[in-house]
């Protein structure tokens, strides 16, 4: 049905061919919240170790130069995947820590603008005054949104938020009357990982762009998915994180346009994000090292980069049409079971592969608890996105979501354990 | 089938049909707690019987899953005009049941003692316990305030 076959992939994951309760195959549909990694990924992790380990950017012998190498290559190859240039990419922990480095820039060169402080040539960009505006959406994960809060928390700048539709899409009409010359910065999500809708990021930056706001995408569900190139979305910040795309923990990226990076004064301090030192003040390096304080995940970003490859052999086309077509028969399947409500758009137009659904009668924990019980992992809760619970008076949701070793059976098999939850409750 | 040792019918039948539902305007002292990872809420009130205030009279309205339903309306089945005494005997059977320390004693669970199939989910054992941490707060306050109350004279 695609351009690869799903049972050759599935050998890469070691994972994958355990089993879980009492013997039952594993039926592996939580990668919205973190992907498995194929054999080749942790192969990288470990030969770093095992040939090259050594503090990066520190030290002029062989290992510590053979670190940095792989470890700057790594970046070029992450940065080659969104078509960025390498000194684009600033690495973090995660895409949390990536968001909250351009929050934390908006407080910190506040802070450092009232005290009159010498700032970097571009910096007033993210000067707030009280009243300045900060524009999210409501179907944010919380990373995209708490920090934001806490932002306006600190510097009286006022947080707005574009509605959504019943059906699960962003209210485009609201960008008119909420982005105002008051708007300073736009921040939202171009896949939801509750919902699954992909956002028109062209219209939102568009609108944000007239009235000179920063904007940045939150890109966590959409580049594990889908091909994205830095140049068409044409926004000042992508985040996103390793996990989610094969790679392993620990690493996130944020992508920010040069003359932005070289703008904006550091988040976290320390060791190699500096040029000079007195006990006096310090100068900074420029970005990438000035946002990369202390010793950097060096093997994690060797890991990313084995997953890029990966990904990249596979192919990102392919890979959004297999997850299209495993979106639409889910979709299909689980809409046609009575008493089950799909959360998010109906159909697989303008949708990532993230399905949530309500089961009438039956809590999404108990849901996914039967589907555990018969080797299907599946997300419960408010998936960090609580305010999308609240807009759709669900108290929370059952999510599936697919990736590049999930296939047809998968879906089918999420649709009987639905069923069986539905017949073990009594609820039809 | 390991599913059907947590979900005993006596757990779905509280949850199907839960005991004391209903908040009251009157209470000394009232709670609200959420399990933060999956959204399960409860408010509890707590009101000090009129001719006994030694005895806690409990109120709740809750949402959640079918685990937390049913271990609140136990829980009011248990605790409903008892003493704080046999309360936080009853919880710290509980939390030691659901930590496999302790074999359950019908004694003082009641229905309750059903609860032990969720020791084997950790990840479901906040939703068991969320309405009896509800109940220790709110009846720690509700006496905390009395007392207060008293000293005021």
């Amino acid at each position: 049905m695609s351009g690869f076959d799903v049972a050759t992939i599935r050998q890469d994951f070691p994972i994958l061919s355990r089993t879980v309760r009492d013997a039952k195959p594993l039926i592996y549909l939580d990668s919205g919240a973190t992907s498995q990694k194929p054999n080749s990924v942790l192969d990288a992790e470990r030969s770093f170790y095992e040939t090259h380990n050594a503090a990066v950017h520190r030290g002029a012998h062989q290992l510590a130069e053979e670190a940095t190498i792989a470890f700057e290559n790594a970046r070029a190859n992450i940065a080659g995947f969104i078509k960025a240039k390498p000194n684009d990419i600033v690495f973090t922990k995660n895409a949390t820590e990536a968001i909250n480095l351009v929050a934390y820039t908006f407080l910190n060169t506040t802070l450092k603008s009232l005290r009159g402080a010498t700032l970097p040539a571009g910096a007033d960009r993210f000067v707030l005054r009280e009243g300045d505006e900060v524009v999210v959406t409501e179907m944010e994960h919380h990373s995209n949104l708490v920090p934001w809060q806490e932002l306006c928390a600190k510097t009286g700048a006022v947080l707005k938020w574009i509605g959504l539709t019943d059906d699960g899409r962003l209210e485009y009409s609201d960008l008119d009357h909420l982005i105002t010359d008051r708007t300073r910065v736009v921040s939202f999500t171009h896949q939801s990982n509750l919902l699954g809708t992909i956002n028109d990021v062209a219209r939102v930056r568009d609108a944000a762009r007239a009235v000179g706001a920063v904007v940045l995408l939150d890109a966590c569900q959409s580049i594990p998915h889908m091909g994205v190139d830095v140049a068409d979305l044409d926004v000042d910040f992508i985040t996103w994180s390793g996990h989610k795309m094969l790679g392993p923990l620990g690493i996130g990226c944020l992508w920010g346009r040069a003359d932005l990076l070289a703008s904006m004064t550091p988040f976290i301090s320390g060791g190699s994000m500096i040029e000079t030192v007195t006990m006096e003040g310090s100068t900074f390096a420029s970005a990438p090292q000035r946002f990369e304080a202390g010793v950097p995940m060096a093997a994690q970003a060797v890991a990313l980069s084995a997953a890029v490859d990966y990904l990249t052999a596979i192919g990102m086309d392919n890979v959004e049409a297999h997850e299209h077509e495993l979106t639409k028969l889910a979709l299909a399947e689980l809409s046609a079971i009575p008493g089950v409500r799909i959360i998010g758009p109906q159909t697989a137009e303008a949708r990532g592969s993230a399905i949530s659904f309500v089961v009438d009668g039956i809590h999404p924990h108990d849901v996914g608890q039967v589907l555990d019980n018969a080797g299907i992992a599946v997300r419960v809760g408010h998936h960090c996105a609580w305010p999308v619970c609240r807009r759709y008076e669900v108290p929370a949701t059952t999510r599936a979501t697919f990736y590049v070793y999930n296939d047809l059976s998968d879906v089918h098999a999420l649709v009987a354990g639905v069923k069986q939850a539905q017949a073990f409750f009594g609820s039809n | 089938m390991q599913l059907e040792q947590m979900y005993q019918e006596i757990i779905l039948d509280h949850y199907k049909h839960p005991h004391g539902k209903g908040l009251v305007d009157n209470f000394a002292a009232q709670v609200h707690h959420v399990n933060p990872t999956c959204g399960d809420e409860i408010t509890l009130q707590i009101r000090l019987d009129e001719t006994d205030p030694t005895k806690l009279v409990i109120s709740y309205q809750n949402q959640g899953c079918s685990i937390s339903q049913a271990s609140a309306s136990i829980l009011f089945d248990q605790l409903n005009d008892q003493s704080l005494t046999t309360g936080e005997q009853a919880v710290d059977h509980l939390v030691a049941m659901l930590q496999r320390v302790e074999e359950p004693n019908e004694d003082i669970l009641g229905d309750g003692i059903a609860l032990v199939g969720v020791a084997q989910y950790p990840a479901r054992v906040k939703c068991a316990l969320l309405a009896w941490m509800a109940w220790k707060d709110a009846a720690i306050q509700a006496l905390g305030q009395e007392q207060t109350r008293e000293s005021d004279k």
